[in-house]
């Protein structure tokens, strides 16, 4: 078994190890979250702004010298330089040129232009170019820092969700995003399983669990058999390209219709103007799942406004056939786990599309909950229960606690995986739903006398032809002893792990020969790539954690300067000397000056002159308070008496971090 | 350029411990899939990565081995179609392969398969008498029902290995792996002609 980690006994008091905190992290369209196991609940992560959703969204300022804007504070770039943001970049994990075509569409999204087939994408921000991984890697160092901000400690390792439907590209992109980001991913975990580890904690549940994902990008839908802490997946399925964005596109297509056609201003071209419509009929879509009718209202450049009222009946209509298409995943997962409707016990909603109120009725219909006197569980947040689930995974893989002491997770592969065989249709080798990590090994030979490599194409898919699947990997089994056609016997071993990631092994069985094999990741990046975007990322780092410095040690000055003001009214104050009065004003001005300049370590110089300065101040203040507060009283009374207004030894000096 | 090359040996022995010895069972057929689920659990919650998330690379793999080894075996084991080609495999009885092996046509369906694909085809070049849809409906039926009977064939057959295996006599074995072998072969060549006469009658039936 694992080393559990139990502490080493204590020397001289000092102060504990810190604890190892591993996290879940939700890695989504629009929103991400940070979440950990406090106790026996899984608890999220707020950030500096209190919120616990950090969005999906990452801006690169101008002339910011590669400065990051992660969340919240990168909406606001949207209306004012989009070619700078990006969001929804999770829709390009692990996908290529071909891939995309239908999101270019939609989705502001610039590409380089010199990009090749089967090449990982690029996108140009600004005048620099980054990979979806690259920018996922922001949003999780985002959340790094949230959590390290609240641990007051270094997180260095996480597991992180991933569609269920995602395929060994989108897995391995995610995957190198955390590698980016500093993070040790020890587990990817597919989200709607996260959502039932959240929901089962309470461990007296039994039975078949159908959870029903409806993210912002992504729908996921997963059969789950729930027994004695065991959660065995049995069926999966879904749609990587299906979520709360397209309804807003479909709403955006209509609206920037309306107004080409009746305003006769077609403001397509524009991409603020675009961003703004895109922003009100969002808010038009979150407003129908409370009211029955919603009014769209968008202020336009240089014209007149867009207004147009919508009801909650034509939105329905509207979306009718994207949530029919989630409901035909849900009977092909239902078909393939070979359960009917009925048997389903279970019903969890996660993602913030399963708030529309058509989706619930739809969903809750299909399971025939009503007449069985159920009903959907939405009891945890949608928008969160993925990150907790996370969280209980997390604390599963540390180790376990009493909480999680018997779960233990059984997953799935969601796609087939196969070979290319001649006449290029596929020859499936591990079949969709098989528990992993699973393996199976198949031999090859030669199709020509003296033959040295045999190329073999590796794809995930349920088609019947090559083509029409998910091209994984090409590789060359090179260096085959030559021998007469169809002698050589190589045995190829394909393994998908814990994380639904490929790996493939190969010998050459006749002559015991190791076959060399080169993997080519399609649309991947390979480990050089992800090398040189780690240093790329720790000049950022650093250049994040000087900026990072300079607010705290700006935060420090405005700290200490209240308290000289307010320690002038103190009795002390007139005991000072007139060059002692003189020098602290000296400082106190000197400090205001650099503190609204870029030099932290003058500042800091500054700063700890003054804290030198002042310390006589401190020392009378002290004495003066302890003089009155001691009338009878014992020392420790005494101080606490002195409550904050006082931090002994010296009230200016704070502890310096790092 | 390399030659592509498709697998050649579908016959062979998967590397490794063999799927009965994992859960500690006989090659017998007839399996109590209950207590097999209950094994495989408790199996899965002494291997699996996620107990040694935390442990050295050798442990990692290690339980990365013997987890996907124990998942492959529950899988094939489960399923009583699967079990059977996999013990004939280990057996090394060469028919019943993986299920991907176009199988040959069995003697005797010979003129009614030929007759089926002439409808079939017919059907799919848009010929909407509905006289051939009713002949269609009618062969999938009689399709259905003769698989039924192979099902029940096979499951004699199995018995007979069973009761061979506990008897030790090898020449009763090798006759009924034979027959189990010769019986999979046409149970999964009248699965496809099923399937292919389904698809065809839902395809159709769409456009109409």
């Amino acid at each position: 078994m694992t080393a559990q980690g139990t502490s080493l006994p204590e020397i001289g008091g000092g102060t504990a190890r810190p604890q190892d905190h591993v996290v879940g992290i939700d890695l989504g369209t629009t929103n991400s979250l940070v979440a950990f196991m406090q106790g026996d609940q899984p608890v999220v992560i707020p950030g500096e702004d209190g919120s616990n959703l950090v969005p999906s969204v990452v801006a690169f300022p101008a002339g910011g010298d590669k400065r990051v804007v992660v969340g919240y504070p990168a909406h606001r770039y949207l209306s004012e330089s989009a070619d700078r943001v990006v969001y929804s970049a999770k829709r390009l994990m692990g996908r290529g040129l071909e891939d995309v075509q239908e999101e270019l569409k939609l989705f502001p999204f610039r590409l380089a232009p010199d990009l090749a087939p089967g090449e990982a994408l690029r996108l140009v921000l600004g005048e620099h170019e980054y990979t979806p991984p690259e920018i996922a890697a922001q949003v999780l160092r985002q959340l790094k820092r949230n959590a390290e901000r609240y641990f007051g400690a270094p997180v260095t390792k996480a597991v992180v969700t991933v569609p269920a439907y995602f395929n060994d590209a989108q897995r391995q992109a995610t995957k190198d995003a955390g590698r980016m980001a500093g993070l040790k991913v020890l587990r990817l975990v597919n989200e709607p399983t996260a959502a039932a580890l959240a929901y089962g904690l309470d461990r007296r549940k039994e039975g078949l669990v159908a959870v029903y994902d409806f993210g912002g990008g992504t729908f996921d839908i997963s059969i789950l058999r729930l027994e004695d802490g065991i959660f065995e997946v049995i069926a999966t399925g879904g749609d990587t390209h299906l979520g709360g964005d397209d309804i807003d596109n479909l709403l955006l297509t209509i609206a920037l219709d309306d107004i080409a056609g009746s305003a006769n201003a077609d403001v397509r071209a524009n991409p603020e103007a675009v961003q703004a419509v895109r922003q009100a009929v969002t808010e038009a879509k979150i407003a129908l799942s409370r009211e029955p009718v919603t009014r769209i209202l968008v202020e336009l450049p240089g014209q007149q406004p867009y207004a147009r009222e919508l009801t909650r009946a034509q939105f329905e209509q509207l979306i009718g056939p994207t949530v029919e298409r989630t409901l035909a995943a849900v009977r092909q997962a239902l078909a393939d786990a070979r359960r009917t409707p009925a048997e389903i016990d279970e019903v969890v909603m996660v993602g913030g599309s399963t708030r529309i109120p058509l989706v619930q009725r739809l969903v809750s219909e299909l399971f025939g909950l009503e007449a069985r006197g159920r009903t959907l569980h939405t009891e945890l947040n949608p928008d969160e229960v993925v990150a907790l689930g996370a969280a209980v995974q997390a604390d599963i893989l540390s180790g376990g606690s009493a909480a999680t002491a018997d779960m233990l997770l059984l997953d799935v592969t969601p796609l087939s995986l196969g070979i290319e065989a001649l006449g290029g249709v596929v020859a499936k080798i591990i079949q969709r739903n098989s528990t992993i990590p699973a393996s199976e090994t198949e031999h090859f030979t030669t199709g020509v006398d003296g033959q040295t490599n045999v190329a073999v194409h590796v794809v995930q898919g349920e088609r019947e032809l090559a083509k029409d699947c998910r091209s994984l990997a090409r590789f060359d089994l090179k260096g085959i002893p030559p021998m007469a056609a169809g002698l050589p016997r190589i045995e190829v071993r394909f393994l998908i792990d814990a994380n639904g990631i490929l790996h493939v092994s190969a010998r050459e069985q006749r002559s015991g020969k190791e076959a060399e094999i080169e993997v080519k990741p399609a649309y991947g990046l390979t480990d050089e790539q992800v090398e040189t975007m780690i240093l790329d990322s720790f000049d950022h780092a650093e250049a994040d954690f000087a900026a990072r410095q300079l607010i705290e040690t700006r935060v420090e000055a405005d700290d200490i300067l209240a308290r000289i003001e307010k320690a002038k009214t103190h009795p002390a104050w007139r005991a000072l000397s007139f060059e002692e009065h003189t020098e602290i004003e000296l400082l106190v001005d000197e400090v205001h000056l650099l503190k609204e300049g870029e030099d932290r370590p003058a500042l800091r110089a500054s700063l700890d002159a003054l804290d030198r300065a002042t310390r006589r101040l401190a020392e009378l203040m002290m004495e003066q308070t302890m003089e009155s507060a001691l009338g009878g009283e014992t020392m420790v009374s005494a101080g606490e008496k002195l409550g904050d207004e006082l931090h002994a030894p010296h009230p200016f000096a704070k502890a310096e971090i790092r | 350029m390399p030659e592509f090359a498709s697998a050649v040996f579908p016959g062979a022995a998967p590397p490794g411990a063999d799927y009965f010895s994992v859960f500690n069972l006989p090659r017998k057929l007839a399996l109590d899939t209950r207590a097999l689920e209950q094994a495989f659990y408790r199996q899965s919650r002494a291997v699996h990565p996620d107990r040694f998330a935390q442990a050295s690379a050798e442990r990692q793999q290690w339980s990365l081995e013997q987890t996907s080894l124990l998942n492959d075996a529950y899988r094939t084991l489960r399923d009583p179609i699967a079990r059977t080609e996999y013990l004939l495999r280990i057996e090394g009885v060469t028919a019943g392969g993986r299920g991907e092996t176009p199988a040959q046509v069995p003697p005797e369906l010979l003129a009614e398969v030929f007759e089926l694909n002439m409808q079939l085809d017919e059907l799919r070049a848009g010929d909407g008498d509905p006289q051939l849809r009713t002949d269609l409906e009618a062969a999938r039926v009689e399709f259905e029902q003769r698989l039924a009977l192979v099902d029940g064939e096979l499951a004699r057959a199995q018995d007979e290995w069973d009761q061979a295996v506990e008897a030790g006599t090898g020449a009763a074995r090798g006759a009924s792996a034979a027959r189990m072998a010769a019986l999979l072969d046409k149970r999964r060549y009248m699965r496809n002609l099923v399937r292919e006469v389904r698809e065809a009658l839902g395809a159709t039936l769409g456009e109409a």
